[in-house]
């Protein structure tokens, strides 16, 4: 492979990365501060995605389509938070699993029902739709786009948790919730924000990814997948885990694709996964001391 | 005795009108939910105009439709197919549109006595060593879209080609029927996890490999993502890409959009084709269901007025299996792909064309017919089927 070639794939990999990151934030969030596993986080994605598209179908702008998916999911988490998924908090890991895979069923057939099975199409504004030129190679503009937004949207966070009120309680939260609790942290009201902003960080990805992939039922599902590793693999409540391990997963996923035979390129995640999880158990950077 | 005579002839009269007014059963499994739902609503909606276009009957008989859903699993196919022999009886199964779904199903179906008329799945050991004296299909054999598109490229002296697919049987296959007949250099030939999303890593080194087209065969979502993210590197104008109708129908291509316009695919059938069956066919299909309709859809169309034809031609009498198999073979209809025959393996004697996506006047992308690749296209199994009698 020649130096360009290594350049561009991995340009790809970080890219892919940052995408994982967008998902992974919200994911490991709420697993870490509020113990709860939530699989329909795969379905805010595909919630966000439908609502971009159906947006730019009705308005023909991209812009307000990335501005609406977020704010939809956002709404749709929000409501699922209320409605059911806070009942379940307090329950073991096995209820949680159940009750939300039956969301995404749920989720997925209602989003049948509106839309119908046809895939929907996103459009590329004009302005994002060609290529730019990095170090000879022509690397699509829209890429670049999700490349600089992820990173953004990245050292937002970061300096949010890091360095703001709120972040101070979500960390507390993450590492000792009763204690938190005991200290005057208004917790229901914590998680139900902080579920609100993982969904609306899960529809931002959805939406990001309406033009390169298919907006279908069920685009959830195999993304969620790769996420869930990303936040086992960063360590569970970890902003900063879930960036590292995104980006790790996303290189060694496009590395391992172009390097390896189909069949071991598509374990190589798996099999960096388990030999992290050997030497280090909790992840990478485990929030619970 | 007169009297004795008499009843008994008006008993007869009154069980043979029984017979003729009793329902054709017919069993239709195939995929309705998840991702792959909508390839059985094509398949059936093509299915049932066809019915209605009929009034609602087989063979002047009343037809009576059991619908499955298989979840595009084997096991799951399976169980619903038993419960069709089992209780509702069918007499025919069609519908069915993943390959290792009807390999589960077709032999017990079979072994009942059933009749198989795919809409849809060919799968290759059914044209070749296990071919059947009930099994039919309407469609295609699974290779034969790549094996054209493999002849037209070889004939058309296109050097370099790289060839991409999902990993599981039927990526295999596609790339098989392709290489049966294309015997340039093949520079790539890439097997990607099945269900992957993003290509860019594999885009890119198809760019470094710099070849003169690449063929693909990646269904539904995995197809609507490639050619999309093919395009949005930039590569389309410099690297044409090749792939059978399958990954460029209107399944994926409303979903597609532009970004496919200029790709080639291989097709039996498509919307632009210039006959009178298929201009009614697809006239009708867009003005009940709104969209335009797949060369799927214009199978399943095809395969209910072939089954009707050869019913009608033994009067309707379905139940004499000689007489209906006899009339299957034989069968004439006015196919939406011009001219159809069986072959002795009874998969079908075809014509396959090159078609361009090019944008129609409403703006949106369809199969435009370049040229003739093949008459009287047929499989690569049929030697291999010894056709019991």
């Amino acid at each position: 492979m020649t130096l360009s070639l290594i350049t561009e794939q991995l340009l790809n990999g970080v890219q892919l990365g940052v995408m994982l990151f967008l998902m992974s934030a919200g994911l490991t969030l709420v697993f870490g501060i509020m113990n709860f596993i939530n699989l329909t986080h795969g379905s805010l994605y595909m919630i966000g995605a439908f609502a971009g598209a159906a947006t730019q179908a009705a308005t023909g702008s991209f812009l307000l389509a990335m501005l609406v998916a977020p704010l939809v999911a956002a709404a749709a988490g929000l409501a699922l938070e209320t409605t059911l998924l806070r009942r379940f908090y307090g329950r073991d890991h096995l209820d949680q699993v159940l009750v939300t895979f039956g969301s995404i069923l749920a989720l997925n057939e209602a989003t049948r029902m509106i839309f119908g099975l046809t895939p929907l199409r996103m459009n590329l504004p004009p302005a994002l739709s060609g290529h730019v030129d990095i170090a000879g190679i022509p690397y699509p503009t829209f890429r670049l786009a999700i490349l600089i937004t992820g990173l953004i949207v990245a050292g937002l966070l970061y300096l949010v948790i890091m360095r703001t009120r709120i972040g101070m309680w979500v960390r507390a939260g993450a590492s000792n919730r009763p204690i938190a609790s005991a200290m005057g942290v208004n917790v229901p009201l914590v998680f139900a924000a902080l579920f609100g902003a993982g969904a609306a960080l899960a529809g931002l990805a959805g939406v990001m990814a309406g033009p390169i992939l298919s907006v279908q039922v069920g685009m959830g599902e195999p993304i969620l997948i790769l996420a869930l590793v990303v936040t086992v693999i960063g360590g569970v409540g970890s902003i900063r885990g879930a960036l590292v391990a995104a980006l790790l997963v996303g290189v060694v996923d496009t590395l391992g694709r172009v390097l390896l035979t189909p069949a071991l390129g598509s374990m190589a995640i798996f099999v960096m996964m388990a030999a992290i999880l050997a030497f280090r158990p909790k992840g990478l950077f485990p929030a619970h001391g | 005795m007169k009297k004795l005579i008499a009843s008994a002839f008006v008993l007869s009269l009154l069980s043979s009108a029984a017979i003729a007014a009793d329902p054709v059963k017919i069993g239709f499994l195939s995929t309705f939910s998840g991702p792959g739902g909508q390839l059985g609503q094509e398949l059936l909606d093509g299915f049932n105009l066809a019915l209605e276009e009929n009034g609602k009957t087989i063979g002047g008989r009343p037809v009576e439709i059991i619908q499955g859903d298989d979840q595009a699993k084997p096991d799951v196919g399976r169980q619903a197919a038993d419960k069709m022999i089992e209780r509702d009886k069918v007499q025919i199964m069609t519908g069915i549109n993943f390959s290792n779904v009807m390999l589960a199903v077709a032999k017990p179906a079979l072994d009942a006595g059933a009749f198989i008329v795919s809409s849809n799945a060919g799968p290759s050991q059914y044209a070749g060593a296990q071919c059947h004296p009930h099994f039919f299909a309407a469609s295609f054999q699974n290779d034969t879209a790549s094996e054209a598109m493999g002849l037209y490229l070889q004939n058309k002296g296109v050097k370099k080609m790289y060839l991409l697919a999902p990993n599981y049987p039927a990526g295999k296959d596609f790339l098989a029927g392709f290489k049966r007949f294309y015997k340039g250099q093949i520079v790539g030939e890439v097997y990607t996890t099945f269900g992957q999303l993003d290509y860019a890593a594999e885009i890119a080194q198809v760019r470094a490999a710099n070849p003169d087209g690449v063929y693909f065969f990646y269904p539904g979502g995995m197809g609507i993502n490639f050619v999309k993210q093919y395009n949005q590197a930039g590569l389309k104008k410099t690297i044409p890409l090749y792939g059978p109708s399958f990954s460029l129908d209107q399944t994926v291509l409303p979903a597609i959009g532009d970004a496919a316009v200029g790709a080639f695919a291989s097709a039996f059938w498509a919307e632009s084709f210039d006959n009178p069956a298929s201009k009614k066919f697809v006239a009708a299909f867009e003005a009940k269901y709104k969209r335009i309709p797949s060369p799927n859809a214009a199978d399943a169309y095809d395969t209910a007025r072939l089954i009707d034809a050869a019913a009608k031609s033994i009067g309707g009498k379905i139940e004499d299996k000689a007489a209906f198999r006899k009339a299957l073979e034989t069968v004439k209809f006015d196919s939406v792909r011009g001219k159809f025959r069986f072959n002795t393996n009874h998969f079908p004697i075809q014509d396959f064309y090159l078609t361009e996506i090019v944008k129609d006047a409403k703006g949106r992308p369809v199969m435009a017919v370049r040229e003739k690749i093949d008459s009287d296209h047929k499989d690569a199994y049929v030697d291999k089927c010894k056709m019991a009698n």
